[in-house]
C-alpha cells in the first residue's frame, strides 16, 4: 500500500537521480564537449558584436528577414547566447559532480592502504616469477620481502606488508593532478565572467598633441562592466608628443607596404608627477590598473573653413579612418557655424597619390609621401539640432546638397598641404594646413585578471601530471617456491611490464650471484599467465 | 629593415632542391611499402609454428620482453634480438624486417634495400630543407616564424626531423611514405600559395611572445598530425586483423598491431594536448599584452579553442567505455580537421586579429 502510494514521488525523485547520474558521465562530458565545439563556431563565420557592431548592422541590413533571424537566435552575441551559456553551464555542472565524488574518493584512497593482492595475481597484466632458492642458496621470505619493499620505497610507491605479500601503488599524483586541473578550469571559467562584470573598457583617437584626460566624458566610447563604480577611474591625462609609423618600402609582393613600426612618444601626467613613455604594439602603459594600449593609427588633415568675410568658421584636425593597407583613408568634417548655410565635406586622402595601371588615382603607399585630399562639399542642413545622435564618420545627407561649381558640374577639392581654395557661390575658403597622425587607444581594467596566472600555472601543471604520471599497482608475494611479482596498470601506462621485469631482476639478481653487475633474462623466469 | 636578397633566393633554390629529394624519397618509399618486404609472401626460415603464430607473434616482437615471452615461446629470442639491434641508431635497418612484421627478414635484410635509400634520401632532403630555414633566417635576421609560409616551412622540417629522431629507436620507415608525401606537399605549398617574399617582421607581431606562443604551436600541430596519420594506420590495420587486405593496401597487414598503433596515436595526441593547452595559455597572456584583454572570441581564438575541446573530447573518449579504438581514432581524425582548418582556411578567409598569413 504504503509503496503504492509513494511510487510517483519516487519517480520523480528518482528521475532527478537519473538525470543528475547521465549528467555527471563521462559520456555526457563528452558529448557535451562535442557541442561545445560544434556551438563556439558560428562565431567564426558571422560578424560579433563583441568585435564589431557596425559589420553586425550592416550584415543584418543587407539580409533583410535572415539577418534579422540570425539575430534573434542570438547569432550575432554566440558567446553570450542563452544556448552557448546552457552548453558551457551544463558542462560545468557534469564537472562539478564529477569532482567531488572524485575527490571524496581520491581523498580516501589516499589515507587507505593499497589494496591487498587478489587470490590470482596471474591475471594481472603484467605478471613473472622468480624462484626463492637457486640449488646453492635459499633466501628466507622475510628477507626478499624486505628488499622488495626498500627496491619499491625508492621509486616511490606506497605500501602495505602482510605475512605473505607487499601491496604497492603509485602515482597517486596522476589523480590529484587531473583534479586540479579540473577545479582550474572552473575558477579560470568564474574569473573570466567576474572580469567582465567588474572591468571596463574604453576607446579614444588621439591626435598628436592632443591630451586625454582620464574621465567617463573624454572617451568616445565606454562599455563599464555591471558592477563597475565610475568613481574608480584613475585619475590621469596623457599626451599624444609624436607618433612615428614606418612601412616597408623595400619588401617584395604582398610584404610591400607592410608596417613596420608603430612608435607613439606620450607624456602620462599622474598626481604622483609626469613621466614620458613609448607607447607601442605588444607595449601598453599601465597607470594605477588601467592599461592603455595603441591599438590603430591614421592621418588627420588640419583643416580651416573661413566664411566670405574671413571669419574662421572651423579649424583643427578631421580624422580619416583608414580603409586598407596603403592608408586609403576617408573622413568627414561638419562645419555647422558656417555662412551663408552649414557646410559639410566628406572626403579621401590618399597618402602617396599615384596612379595604378588603369590610370585612377589611388594611393600606392602608406606613408606621406605624396599626400593629396580629395573632397566633396555640400550645403544645406547637417541635422545635428534634431537631437538624433550622429556618427562622426558619417554625413548625414538627407537635407544637404550637393555644391555646384560655376560651370554647372559638382565641385570638388582637390588639394596639398598647405593649399587654399575659395568655395563658389560665396560659400568662403578652405585651407589645408598639414597633416598630423593620430593614435587610436585602448583603456582596459579587469581587477580579476591577476588570478589567472596562478590558476593557469595550475592548470597546466595538473594537466602534464594527470597524463604524463603512471599509476599502477604491483604485488610482490611469496608463494611456494616462488616469488610472483604483479602489475596492474590503472590508466595508461606505458611501462608497467618493464617494471614488473625490472623489479623481478633486482629480486633474482642480488640474492643469487651478489657480484654480477647486469643479470640474464634467464635468470628471472618468465613464463606465461596461466 | 634590410633583407639580403642573395640569401632569400638561395633559400627558395634549397626549398625546391629539397623537394625534388622528397619526391625522389617519396617514390622510393612507395616501392619499399608497395614491394616485396610489405607482400607477406617471403619464404619464411623459421618453423611452421611460428608461420603458424603469424601477426600474433610478429607484431608483439617488437614490443617489451615480457609482454611478447607470455605470448608465445618461439618468438621471444628473436624478440630480445631485434630489440638490442635496434636500440642503437645504426641498427635501426637490421633491425628492420622484423619490425615490419616477419623474423624472417632480418635474416635478409636486402628486402628493405628501398627503404635505406629513401631514408638516406631522406636526410639529405631534410639537410636540404634544414638550410632552406637557415638561409632565410639569415636573410631577415629576426624570428624564422613570422608568417603562414615560414610556420609551415618550419612544422615540415620538423616532421621530417622527428620522424628520423624516431627511426634512431624504432624503425618506423613504413611512415617513410606518409612523411615525405606530406613534406613535400607542404613545401608545394609554401613555395606557392604560402609563398611570402622574405621581408622584416610587423609590430604587431614583434615581441618576445613569438618566441615562446609560435614554436610551441608549430610543435603541436607537428605531433598532431603525427598522430592522426597513425590513427589512420591504425584504423586501416585494425580492419585487416579480422580480414587482411589484399592488393596495393596489403602492406598494411605486416605492420605492427592496431593496439600498439593505437597507443603511440595516443601518446602523440595526449603531448599535443598539453602543448595545445600551452599554446592557448601562452596566446592568452600575449593577447593581453597585445590587445589589453586574455580572451576576446577572435576567430582564431575560436578555432584554437575549438581545437581544444576535440582534442578534450578525444582524452575524454578514450576514457569512456563502450568507445572503441577507432570510434576514438575518428575523434583524432575531426581533431586534426580543426587543426589544419585553423591553420588554412581561418588564417586565409577569415576575418581577424591574427591576421599574419603575410599572404
Amino acid at each position: 500500500m504504503n509503496a503504492q502510494k509513494n511510487a510517483p514521488d519516487i519517480g520523480v525523485v528518482g528521475m532527478l537521480r537519473w538525470g543528475w547520474r547521465q549528467l555527471t558521465t563521462m559520456r555526457a562530458a563528452l558529448i557535451l564537449l562535442l557541442v561545445l565545439a560544434l556551438a563556439a563556431i558560428p562565431g567564426s563565420l558571422l560578424p560579433q558584436r563583441i568585435q564589431d557592431p557596425g559589420a553586425v548592422s550592416t550584415f543584418i541590413e543587407e539580409n533583410g528577414a535572415l539577418g534579422n533571424f540570425l539575430d534573434a537566435v542570438q547569432l550575432f552575441d554566440v558567446y553570450t547566447s542563452v544556448w552557448f551559456s546552457a552548453v558551457y553551464i551544463l558542462l560545468m555542472v557534469s564537472l562539478v559532480g564529477c569532482i567531488i565524488p572524485r575527490a571524496r574518493q581520491h581523498y580516501r584512497a589516499m589515507r587507505q592502504d593499497p589494496p591487498l593482492a587478489p587470490r590470482r595475481l596471474t591475471r594481472m597484466s603484467a605478471y613473472s616469477t622468480t624462484p626463492l632458492s637457486d640449488g646453492s642458496t635459499t633466501r628466507a621470505p622475510d628477507d626478499l620481502l624486505d628488499e622488495a619493499q626498500s627496491a619499491l620505497k625508492k621509486a616511490g610507491y606506497r605500501m602495505v606488508r602482510t605475512d605473505d605479500h607487499i601491496a604497492a601503488e603509485r602515482g597517486y599524483l596522476k589523480e590529484t593532478g587531473n583534479l586540479v586541473f579540473h577545479v582550474s578550469i572552473l575558477v579560470t571559467v568564474i574569473i573570466m565572467a567576474l572580469g567582465g562584470l567588474f572591468g571596463y573598457y574604453g576607446q579614444r583617437v588621439l591626435v598628436e598633441g592632443e591630451t586625454f584626460s582620464h574621465s567617463l566624458v573624454s572617451y568616445d566610447s565606454f562599455e563599464p562592466g555591471t558592477y563597475f563604480d565610475a568613481s574608480e577611474l584613475p585619475e590621469f591625462r596623457l599626451t599624444l608628443d609624436s607618433l612615428e609609423t614606418r612601412f616597408d618600402d623595400q619588401a617584395e609582393g604582398a610584404q610591400f607596404g607592410q608596417p613596420r613600426r608603430f612608435d607613439a612618444q606620450v607624456t602620462l601626467d599622474t598626481p604622483d608627477g609626469s613621466e614620458r613613455f613609448l607607447l607601442r604594439p605588444n607595449e601598453p602603459v599601465r597607470v594605477d590598473g588601467a592599461r592603455v594600449y595603441l591599438i590603430g593609427n591614421g592621418y588627420a588633415p588640419v583643416v580651416t573653413t573661413r566664411d566670405a568675410d574671413g571669419n574662421v568658421t572651423y579649424s583643427g584636425p578631421v580624422v580619416f579612418l583608414p580603409q586598407d593597407g596603403v592608408y586609403t583613408s576617408t573622413g568627414v568634417l561638419k562645419v555647422p557655424d558656417a555662412n551663408p548655410d552649414q557646410l559639410g565635406f566628406g572626403g579621401v586622402l590618399l597618402p602617396t597619390a599615384g596612379n595604378n595601371d588603369q590610370g585612377e588615382l589611388v594611393s600606392t603607399f602608406a606613408e606621406l609621401r605624396n599626400p593629396l585630399l580629395v573632397m566633396d562639399v555640400y550645403t544645406g542642413d547637417l541635422g545635428l539640432d534634431t537631437g538624433v545622435p550622429q556618427s562622426v564618420y558619417q554625413l548625414e545627407t538627407d537635407d544637404l546638397a550637393r555644391l555646384v561649381d560655376t560651370d554647372g558640374s559638382d565641385f570638388q577639392l582637390v588639394m596639398r598641404p598647405g593649399d587654399t581654395a575659395t568655395l563658389p557661390d560665396g560659400h568662403g575658403t578652405v585651407t589645408f594646413e598639414e597633416i598630423r597622425k593620430y593614435a587610436a587607444l585602448d583603456v582596459h581594467h579587469d581587477p580579476v585578471q591577476v588570478w589567472m596566472l596562478p590558476f593557469m600555472l595550475l592548470l597546466f601543471g595538473g594537466l602534464a601530471l594527470s597524463l604524463f604520471v603512471p599509476r599502477r599497482r604491483v604485488w610482490v608475494r611469496v608463494s611456494g617456491d616462488d616469488v610472483e611479482i604483479a602489475g596492474l596498470a590503472r590508466g595508461e601506462d606505458p611501462r608497467v611490464d618493464e617494471a614488473v621485469a625490472e623489479l623481478t631482476q633486482v629480486l633474482a639478481l642480488e640474492s643469487v650471484e651478489p657480484g654480477t653487475a647486469s643479470p640474464d633474462s634467464d635468470t628471472a623466469q618468465n613464463r606465461t599467465g596461466k | 629593415m634590410d633583407v639580403n636578397v642573395a640569401l632569400a633566393q638561395w633559400s627558395n633554390l634549397l626549398i625546391y632542391s629539397a623537394m625534388a629529394v622528397y619526391a625522389v624519397a617519396f617514390i622510393i618509399y612507395a616501392f619499399d611499402l608497395f614491394g616485396p618486404a610489405f607482400a607477406g609472401e617471403i619464404p619464411q626460415a623459421g618453423s611452421k609454428a611460428r608461420l603458424k603464430a603469424g601477426s600474433d607473434a610478429r607484431s608483439d616482437a617488437r614490443s617489451k620482453v615480457s609482454a611478447s615471452a607470455r605470448r608465445g615461446g618461439t618468438g621471444s629470442s628473436t624478440a630480445t634480438a631485434v630489440l638490442d639491434g635496434g636500440s642503437d641508431g645504426a641498427g635501426s635497418d637490421s633491425a628492420a624486417g622484423a619490425d615490419a612484421g616477419s623474423g624472417a627478414a632480418s635474416k635478409t635484410p636486402d628486402l628493405r634495400r628501398w627503404a635505406r635509400a629513401g631514408t638516406a634520401l631522406t636526410v639529405l632532403a631534410g639537410l636540404l630543407h634544414v638550410a632552406a630555414i637557415v638561409t632565410r633566417t639569415l636573410a631577415v635576421m629576426r624570428v624564422p616564424w613570422s608568417n603562414m609560409m615560414e610556420y609551415a616551412l618550419i612544422a615540415s622540417a620538423m616532421v621530417t626531423v622527428g620522424y628520423l629522431v624516431l627511426l634512431a629507436v624504432r624503425d618506423v620507415r613504413y611512415l617513410g611514405t606518409f612523411v615525405t608525401f606530406s613534406v613535400l606537399l607542404t613545401l608545394g605549398l609554401c613555395i606557392t600559395v604560402f609563398h611570402t617574399p622574405a621581408a622584416q617582421i610587423i609590430p604587431a607581431l614583434n615581441n618576445y611572445w613569438i618566441w615562446i606562443h609560435v614554436p610551441i604551436a608549430i610543435l603541436s600541430t607537428v605531433l598532431l598530425y603525427l598522430s592522426a596519420i597513425i590513427a589512420i594506420v591504425q584504423m586501416l590495420r585494425s580492419r585487416s586483423e579480422s580480414k587482411p587486405w589484399r592488393g596495393p593496401l596489403r602492406f598494411i597487414n605486416m605492420l605492427p598491431r592496431s593496439k600498439e598503433l593505437e597507443k603511440i596515436s595516443y601518446r602523440l595526441a595526449a603531448v599535443g594536448f598539453v602543448t595545445w593547452t600551452f599554446t592557448l595559455v601562452a596566446g592568452a597572456f600575449w593577447a593581453e599584452i597585445a590587445w589589453g584583454r586574455y580572451w576576446g572570441w577572435d576567430s582564431k581564438e575560436i578555432w584554437t579553442f575549438v581545437v581544444w575541446v576535440v582534442y578534450a573530447a578525444y582524452l575524454h573518449a578514450r576514457a569512456t567505455r563502450g568507445w572503441t579504438a577507432n570510434r576514438v581514432a575518428v575523434l583524432n581524425l575531426v581533431g586534426i580537421a580543426t587543426v589544419l582548418f585553423n591553420f588554412s582556411v581561418v588564417n586565409l578567409y577569415f576575418n581577424g586579429l591574427h591576421a599574419y598569413s603575410g599572404v
